[in-house]
């Protein structure tokens, strides 16, 4: 680990002051922390925001507000949260082990790095920790890799659950900068790679994300989050659906499709939304749904499967709800 | 190095270190890097943290990268959390911190003002051992060993939590913990038998 100097702050405006050029902020430490040992990010400067107390888990006029630095345990256990959105439970829990979930905060959740193996070994190029190096994944080892949202620079995951489970309720964050406060749909703050994968989401210099919210959505009681992975417990998805359906008189009102494992960034599916809107809760409906599921998909040539299993891990979340 | 490792009485810990400290003695010698570093960064502060261990005030003066499982074992001598993977990824270095399980590898130790720590060694009372471990001797819940004080602190957390409820929960909630030698079946085993007790 390189060194660095060390604050802690007690306030946002605190922490936003001590923030600079080559700062990062502490929160949970699981992955700056991480990052740090293997010198894949050497901030100059860490300010430790854990005293900060951007808590709370709230019922607001509009929806469900969740302070950045509430843990993944306690959302995930949280009655406000587990009862209207099972969705984001499951995905809480599902995510990383019961130690990582009671270190892990939301807002580092949802800025958590990739795992793809080239980003994480500073010994091998990578085009979004060196810009310019080179993407060694395009060719290499990249069956956990995505299909979806990819580039010729750029093929790597987006890792968060969480993540996945927000863009299907379609959450805003909460941001304050030294030009205070803003707030962004998820759907808009990760970018696509592209040519410059380095720049990852929309957060300006120095910004914090301070909440998030979970817009009200009454029918999202019917919800969950359908995880695919290589072991059962602590392993980042190969695939991951999240999925939430209003169903009336036997057929399906509306629905909320996404996925992860597969996409650069937590990847909403609007065409199999519609092609479930109107129709009757049952398979047939739900595997015509995803049969374009991956359209435009561009797999890789150690994750041919991807594209069959993005399609069967939706079904599987549908059915899981139609029971 | 040859000689001192055959001396009687230098323990494996003392001699582990004894090298340590020489190769770190070498490394500033020779690796021109850690200069390198300095040059690109603000030179090396140091940050003072006062916290509770197994029930005692305790007050260090610590470089801030240091983390808490270096703290516990290089500075407090309290050896018994272990160092596996040091890349939250296997659960050895478990410890609690507040009441809740943690990973001290992944925890810095400049945050720690005011926070309570239970390491595994602040689990037994005297010679009495805590439920899940006489659990763990009764079971077999280990080969090797190296893993266990991790088993141990998760699984006495698992247990307040209320996360044993079955057989499928419990391997849910000691997912974090991995044993190399393939204890699980024991370490189950054990789990229950502690909760039953508890």
């Amino acid at each position: 680990m390189r060194p660095y100097t060390y604050a802690a702050a007690r306030s946002v405006g605190e922490a936003l002051e001590r923030a600079g050029d080559g700062s990062a902020y502490l929160a949970g430490g699981t992955t700056l922390v991480d990052l740090m040992k293997l010198e894949v990010v050497s901030p100059a400067h860490v300010v430790d925001i854990t005293a900060v107390p951007l808590r709370g888990i709230r019922r607001g006029p509009r929806g469900l507000f969740i302070g950045a630095m509430e843990r993944m345990a306690d959302v995930a256990g949280h009655h406000l949260v587990a009862e209207p959105y099972p969705v984001v439970a499951e995905a809480l829990r599902q995510s990383a082990s019961p130690q990582i979930r009671n270190m892990a905060t939301i807002g580092g959740n949802l800025l958590q790095r990739t795992r793809c193996g080239y980003f994480r070994d500073p010994a091998t190029p990578c085009n979004r920790r060196e810009p310019g190096s080179g993407c060694p994944a395009v060719d290499g080892h990249n069956r956990s890799h995505a299909i979806l949202g990819t580039s010729d620079a750029c093929v790597a995951t987006h890792p968060s659950d969480l993540a996945v489970a927000l863009t299907a309720l379609d959450a805003r964050l909460s941001l304050r900068g030294a030009g205070g406060e803003r707030t962004l749909r998820l759907a808009d703050f990760y970018r696509l790679p592209g040519g410059t994968p380095h720049l990852e989401n929309e957060l300006r210099p120095g910004e914090l994300i301070t909440g998030v919210t979970v817009p009200a959505l009454p029918w999202a009681r019917r919800s969950t989050y359908v995880k695919v992975r290589d072991r059962r417990s602590y392993e980042f998805a190969l695939c991951s659906a999240a999925v939430a359906v209003h169903v009336k008189g036997g057929v399906i009102r509306e629905a909320r499709v996404a996925a992860g494992g597969v996409g650069t960034r937590p990847w909403r599916l609007p065409a199999v939304e519609e092609a479930l809107r109107g129709r009757p809760m049952r398979t047939e409906t739900f595997e015509a749904a995803v049969a374009h599921a991956a359209d435009g998909a561009r797999p890789l040539a150690r994750n041919a499967f991807k594209p069959a299993l993005l399609r069967r891990t939706i079904v599987r979340a549908l059915v899981h709800l139609a029971g | 190095m040859e000689e001192q490792s055959q001396d009687d009485g230098v323990s494996r810990r003392g001699f582990l270190l004894t090298s340590a400290a020489a190769a770190a003695l070498a490394a500033t010698a020779e690796n021109p890097r850690p200069a390198a570093a300095a040059a690109t960064a603000a030179p090396a502060e140091v940050v003072e943290v006062a916290l509770e261990v197994n029930g005692k005030a305790r007050t260090l003066a610590l470089d801030p990268r240091v983390t808490l499982l270096d703290a516990l074992r290089e500075r407090l001598d309290l050896t018994g959390t272990k160092k596996g993977c040091d890349r939250g990824q296997c659960g050895a270095c478990t410890v609690h911190v507040d009441g809740r399980r943690v990973l001290s590898c992944l925890t810095l130790a400049a945050g720690l003002g005011g926070k309570a720590v239970t390491t595994v060694e602040g689990l037994a009372e005297g010679d009495r051992l805590h439920p899940v471990q006489r659990a763990f001797v009764a079971c077999d819940g280990l080969q090797c060993g190296f893993c266990t004080p991790g088993q141990v602190m998760s699984a006495v957390a698992l247990i307040e939590e209320g996360h044993a409820g079955s057989e499928a929960e419990i391997r849910e909630y000691m997912s974090g913990n991995i044993c190399r030698c393939g204890a699980y079946q024991q370490i189950v085993q054990a789990v229950r038998m502690a909760k039953e007790e508890a």
